[in-house]
């Protein structure tokens, strides 16, 4: 992504998003820094209280700003969003920028039609009438393909089946051809089949518009479906980010390493146990200090001199490649080929 | 199949919900044929799995199994034991020997009670007091399933989601059951924590020779875990077999279609495998479509399919145990071989 000279349409330079609750402060995002070009899909992959939904709220600002202290700096198309005001973020939200949730159902209003959901970002975007906007809505149905969408615009929500939310959920985030979509595990709630199809929705209207897609998930089988680039995030951190296929065939971390060996797969071998990652994730209160994954790595005692525990390791990004561990590269790709032949 | 009694002998297994409707009198107005018609077996130590889209029916069964639900019609055996519809007491040996392992770890555990009150209730119920006191027995299951046996008097809170489902095994195994029936065990866990969950089942499954019943819809994990898969579409168990039948020689269309949708977490899959996409969504149980069920979304479908119901039976090329329902069963090999003969840096 750093092939072209030009500035990336979104950037996100050492982003922090700290939480104060009673119990204390809480790092979500700890130094966090990536590019995205236009027409791009960058794949966040992380487990629960990694980091990647807030990373995401915050581009579109809508955590709670009276508790949460932000530092670092997001440029989306050159506008700098972290000090925009409300007023200028609503212009972007819907119409520069959109989301589309995961649970469909929870954020649709029951109350209101398909239609007049869709419609509302359009007209408030755009000015247009009432009947313009429903015109649209329609095209957007048709467009994400919902079968009979000039009957289907006047359903409400509890109407559509739960694939059909997440394609209404779609045509709402992209009725004002956003430059930018975020889609926080939009196709986690969903049946293989359906989510095949939503993937393949995405991917058609991505060609179709050129948009720039955020696509977070846990299952690194979608983000081999999906991204064109990943980043891997672990305690609010990036531990490791490359293309897809880079980071998927030869992963350099650890944590990488561990989730594509834990993974069962349709044709793997099935009489060996499955290699599991030791331990649980950490909390955000008390992250771990050093390295946040040593709690849970393997190699910590190759490193010399308990580096680990003490000091943070560096992401150090070369053409979009890199990793933060201690390990030296060449001991790590030993190290990771043995474990591999080992499964195999 | 080679014993001469299967340990749980299922047949024409039926549950449908009544839905009730009208002013002033509620009336039955219709039903959600949540299960229609299953026949299977599961052997003494054997792992089946059962395998569908959500609203399947694949819960409902395992409800129906553990006599949670009362079923509609067909007959449920327990080692030859009718127990279709025993009575409380009838039914409350046969309990001890059937457990479950439910989705949640946040929902299934009493917040107010300790681990060792969770883990020994269904000692203190069926009144059984092991050698050596029921506490030793609760620090022993503790061990087995890797937790430190010092939690005894921990509460449910202190306790992560992967360590919640391992409290959920040990209370499963406190009465050494035959059978344990797992209702998507895993799939509320981290990725890098089902792993551990899974290993432990197998573990359980294999040392202490315990059948299993195990629900998810998860085809990879499904595969892991289970000698033979029953694959079920809208009530109805559309096909049946060994493991590696299943997986290698897929013959109905909906099978095919199911495997080839799950993504693979390695880059290069796209050439070696054949998409199929399925249109639309799962049709609603409660007025599912005539004959095949599975017609309306199907690409072969025809005349026949609407009309007659394909059976659950041997096809033409299956081996013994293989049964598939359809008319028109897939004939090609159709998925490519294993990948397993790849370069060792790939670990996926």
């Amino acid at each position: 992504m750093t092939s072209t000279d030009q500035q990336p349409f979104l950037s996100v330079k050492d982003l922090q998003v700290h939480f104060s609750t009673e119990d204390g402060i809480v790092k979500a995002v700890d130094g966090l820094t990536f590019d995205l070009a236009k027409g791009q899909t960058l794949g966040i992959v992380g487990e629960s209280g990694s980091g990647k939904s807030v990373t995401n709220l915050t581009i579109l600002g809508l955590h709670d700003r009276r508790r949460t202290t932000i530092d670092g700096e997001i440029l989306l198309d050159g506008k700098e969003l972290l000090s925009a005001t409300e007023k200028e973020l609503e212009l972007l939200r819907g119409n520069k920028m959109s989301m589309i949730f995961q649970d469909a159902l929870a954020s649709l209003s029951p109350f209101h039609t398909i239609g007049a959901q869709i419609g509302e970002t359009y007209r408030k975007h755009t000015g247009a009438s009432k009947k313009e906007a429903r015109a649209r809505a329609i095209e957007m149905l048709r467009r994400v393909g919902i079968p009979q969408p000039d009957v289907r615009v006047d359903d409400y929500p509890h109407q559509f089946s739960g694939g059909m939310r997440q394609r209404a959920m779609i045509a709402m985030a992209l009725v004002c051809d956003p430059e930018l979509l975020i889609a926080d595990e939009p196709t986690t709630a969903l049946d293989v089949t359906v989510q095949a199809q939503i993937l393949d929705l995405l991917k058609d209207l991505q060609q179709e518009f050129g948009t720039a897609i955020i696509f977070i998930t846990h299952d690194l089988g979608v983000i081999a479906d999906i991204a064109d680039d990943v980043l891997v995030m672990y305690g609010g951190r990036c531990v490791e980010r490359g293309t897809k296929e880079e980071v998927l065939r030869t992963p350099q971390h650890p944590y990488t390493l561990g989730l594509l060996s834990s993974m069962p797969s349709l044709d793997g071998p099935v009489d060996v146990p499955l290699s599991p990652i030791p331990g649980a994730p950490p909390s955000l209160l008390t992250p771990p200090s050093g390295c946040r994954f040593h709690p849970r790595c393997t190699f910590t005692d190759k490193v010399a001199g308990g580096l680990c525990a003490t000091e943070r390791p560096l992401l150090e990004v070369v053409d979009g490649r890199g990793s933060a561990c201690h390990l030296p590269m060449e001991q790590r790709q030993d190290l990771f080929a043995d474990l591999a032949g080992s499964r195999h | 199949m080679s014993n001469a009694q299967p340990l749980l002998d299922v047949s024409g297994l039926t549950k449908h919900f009544p839905i009730k409707g009208g002013f002033p009198i509620k009336r039955t107005i219709g039903a959600v044929q949540a299960v229609d018609g299953l026949d299977f077996q599961v052997g003494e130590g054997e792992a089946l799995g059962l395998v569908g889209e959500s609203g399947c029916g694949k819960s409902t069964t395992g409800r129906l199994i553990t006599r949670l639900l009362e079923p509609t019609s067909g007959t449920i055996s327990y080692r030859g034991k009718d127990i279709t519809h025993a009575g409380r007491k009838e039914l409350a040996p046969v309990r001890s020997e059937i457990q479950m392992i439910f989705q949640d770890p946040y929902a299934s555990l009493n917040p107010r009670q300790t681990v060792g009150k969770i883990i020994s209730g269904p000692m203190e119920i069926n009144g059984i007091n092991p050698e050596g006191g029921r506490e030793k027995r609760v620090r022993e299951l503790l061990e087995i399933v890797g937790l430190n046996p010092e939690h005894y008097n921990r509460f449910p809170h202190e306790f992560s989601g992967g360590q919640r489902q391992r409290i959920g095994v040990a209370r499963a195994l406190a009465l050494e059951p035959k059978l344990i029936v797992a209702d998507e065990p895993v799939s509320a866990l981290d990725v890098s924590i089902q792993a551990q969950v899974v290993n432990l089942l197998q573990k359980v499954q294999r040392e202490l020779g315990i059948a299993f019943v195990f629900i998810a819809h998860d085809l990879a994990v499904v595969r892991h875990f289970s000698q033979r898969v029953a694959v079920m579409y809208l009530g109805k168990i559309v096909e049946i077999a060994d493991r590696d039948d299943l997986y290698g020689n897929p013959r109905h269309p909906y099978t095919r279609a199911l495997l080839s949708a799950v993504p693979e977490a390695s880059a290069d899959d796209k050439p070696a495998r054949e998409r199929i996409r399925l249109t639309g969504d799962v049709p609603s149980p409660i007025n599912p479509p005539s004959g095949c069920r599975f017609r309306t979304r199907c690409w072969k479908a025809t005349e026949k399919c609407a009309s007659e119901a394909p059976p659950l039976v041997q096809v033409e090329g299956n081996k013994p145990g293989h049964l598939t329902a359809c008319h028109y069963p897939e004939t090609e090999a159709t998925v490519p071989a294993p990948r397993l003969a790849k370069d060792p840096e790939a670990a996926a």
